[in-house]
Formats: structure tokens, sequence, C-alpha cells
């Protein structure tokens, strides 16, 4: 073995996260089910998984909605110029309100890009998303030196991260 | 969907435990048997009311990086690129936006350095620009929905 103690993943992980990284089985012992399908025991499977899950490269093993199925249609990416000097302050405050799931700051791209406040806002329908997103304008206040809000209109694609197997 | 799946979605969007039989002690909670719980789940994702149910692995802290791209394609041309985007399995989502800018996607790879090669792969089979907008702080995350 050269595994070496910095890499954060061996062999191991990688073959379990090859097998899991497209679903848990549903079964009542998934674990064990996946140690069989790789030859290891079943204690190794929830050793290592419990070891990532505490390096946090497992944030959560859980179920991810469908937005649109659930009847959340209106989802909008609102997007923000504010200063750069007051955007972590701003971030904070923007983050904390109920119905924004998240925000973040990205670099903004001149001339094509402006905005450098990524706020995530679902609703059930646009008006309810514009409510919220008037919310989030009067919280920024002439910090806000321009705005959008970019719905989504389809889902292209929504796998989740993937390793390449090879 | 019942109050039961109602239930089941919300208390699955917390996560299980990494254990023997992980979805007995939920099943319990639900007041309903651990089969019926499974068999309701994979219902669920069979509808598409679940998009996936699983490990959510972090890409950044597996040692790689990840990052949110976009670009505008022509209308007529969206699926064409769609599928040239998707075809990358560093492609984690992908949506349309009602933007010139049409196309949003994230970017996860497990080498930092991978993110810029699959953006400098898909614009060059593309032919369109790619703005790369990786996430310089997070504020708050939490896609946890209640229905």
């Amino acid at each position: 073995m050269n595994a070496r103690s910095d890499a954060p993943l061996d062999a191991a992980d990688r073959a379990i996260i090859l097998a899991t990284q497209s679903g848990l089985p549903l079964l009542s012992r998934p674990y064990h089910a996946i140690a069989e399908q790789l030859g290891m025991s079943g204690e190794e499977v929830m050793a290592r998984m419990q070891r990532m899950r505490a390096l946090g490269i497992i944030r959560r093993i859980a179920a991810v909605p469908n937005h649109y199925q659930l009847g959340f249609r209106a989802n909008g990416m609102s997007v923000w110029d504010v200063p750069d000097e007051r955007v972590d302050a701003l971030g904070e405050e923007v983050g904390a309100l109920p119905f924004v799931s998240h925000c973040y700051r990205r670099p903004r791209v001149p001339p094509v890009w402006r905005y450098n406040l990524f706020a995530m806002v679902h609703g059930v329908t646009r008006d309810e998303v514009e409510a919220r997103v008037g919310e989030i304008a009067a919280l920024l206040g002439d910090a806000a030196l321009a705005h959008d809000v970019l719905y989504s209109t389809r889902i292209l694609k929504k796998t989740g991260m993937r390793l390449r197997s090879e | 969907m019942d109050s039961i799946d109602r239930a089941i979605v919300n208390r699955l969007q917390e996560g299980i435990d990494v254990c023997e039989r992980p979805f007995a002690s939920i099943a319990g909670t639900l007041g309903i048997a651990e089969i019926e719980l499974t068999a309701r789940l994979e219902r669920l994702l069979a509808d598409g009311t679940l998009s996936r149910f699983g490990p959510m692995y972090d890409a950044a802290r597996m040692g790689g990086a990840f990052t949110l791209a976009a670009l505008s394609a022509p209308p007529e041309d969206l699926e064409r690129v769609a599928e040239m985007v998707n075809a990358h399995p560093e492609v984690a989502h992908n949506y349309e936006r009602d933007h010139p800018l049409n196309m949003w996607f994230v970017v996860a790879a497990e080498r930092p350095e991978g993110v810029r090669e699959v953006i400098s792969e898909i614009e060059r089979e593309t032919g369109l620009r790619i703005l790369d907008l990786p996430k310089l702080a997070e504020y708050f995350l939490d896609l946890r929905l209640q229905v």
C-alpha cells in the first residue's frame, strides 16, 4: 500500500464512492449490500463512510427533492452588485433570511457579469419569488447598485457529482 | 403524495445514519414498517418526486474543486449544447435559465485543475465562451424543503 496519510481518499474509499454516487440501495441493510458488491465487510464500508462523513467528504446521506415536482415551480437565482468591501457583511444578512436556500459571493467578470452576490430563492409562483426578492432589495437598500433574477425554466441535468471510473 | 410520503420527504432530507439498519428507526418514528419505508422511497424516486437518495459528496473536501459556470447558447442550438455539456461526468447539474446567459451548470472535479480542464474542453467543443464563477465565500447553504 502506498496510501498517504494526507491523501483524503484511498482506492477502497474511491470504490465506495463509485458504488454509491448514483444512489444507495433501498434495502434493509444498504451498507452491507454495497460491501457485498465490493467484496468488503459491512463493518469496513460503514467505518469508511463514517470517516468520510466526519471529514465532510460526505455532507449527508439523504434524499434530494425535485423542486418542480414538489410544486416549487419558481426558482429564482437573484444576483446583486454590492460594493466588494461590504459584501461579506451583507451576504451574512441575506443568507440569514428564512427563504434564501443558498447565498454565495462569486467573482465579477467585467464587462459581461457585474454581480458579486448570489441568493437562491424558491417559490410556488414567480410573484412569490418577486416579493421575496423585494425583501432582499429592501434589506440591501443603497448598497445594491443593480440586481437581476434568473429563473430556471428547465432542469437539463441533476445527477450530483460523479467521479470518473477510470 | 399522502401525509406519510410528505413526512418521508421531510425526514429523509435530514439524512440517515451509517449503521446496520438505518431505515428501521426512521420507519418506527413514522409509524410504518421498514419495508414500507423503502418501498415508498423507491416510488418517490421512480415518479421523480425525489431526484436522488444517497451520500452527497463534497468535491472540495475530497481535495478537488467545483465551480458554477454559465454560457449563452444560441436558442436554436440549446439542445445540442446541453448534450455536449451534460456528457461530462464532472457536470453535476445544469439548468436552463430565462436570461441571455441561458445555461448554468456546476462542474465538480476530483482534482483542483480538473475544473479548468473541463471548462476548456467544453469551450472547445461548443465554440462558446464560458463564465467561470467559483464560490469566493459561502454565507448560507440549506437546500432542504418542507413539503
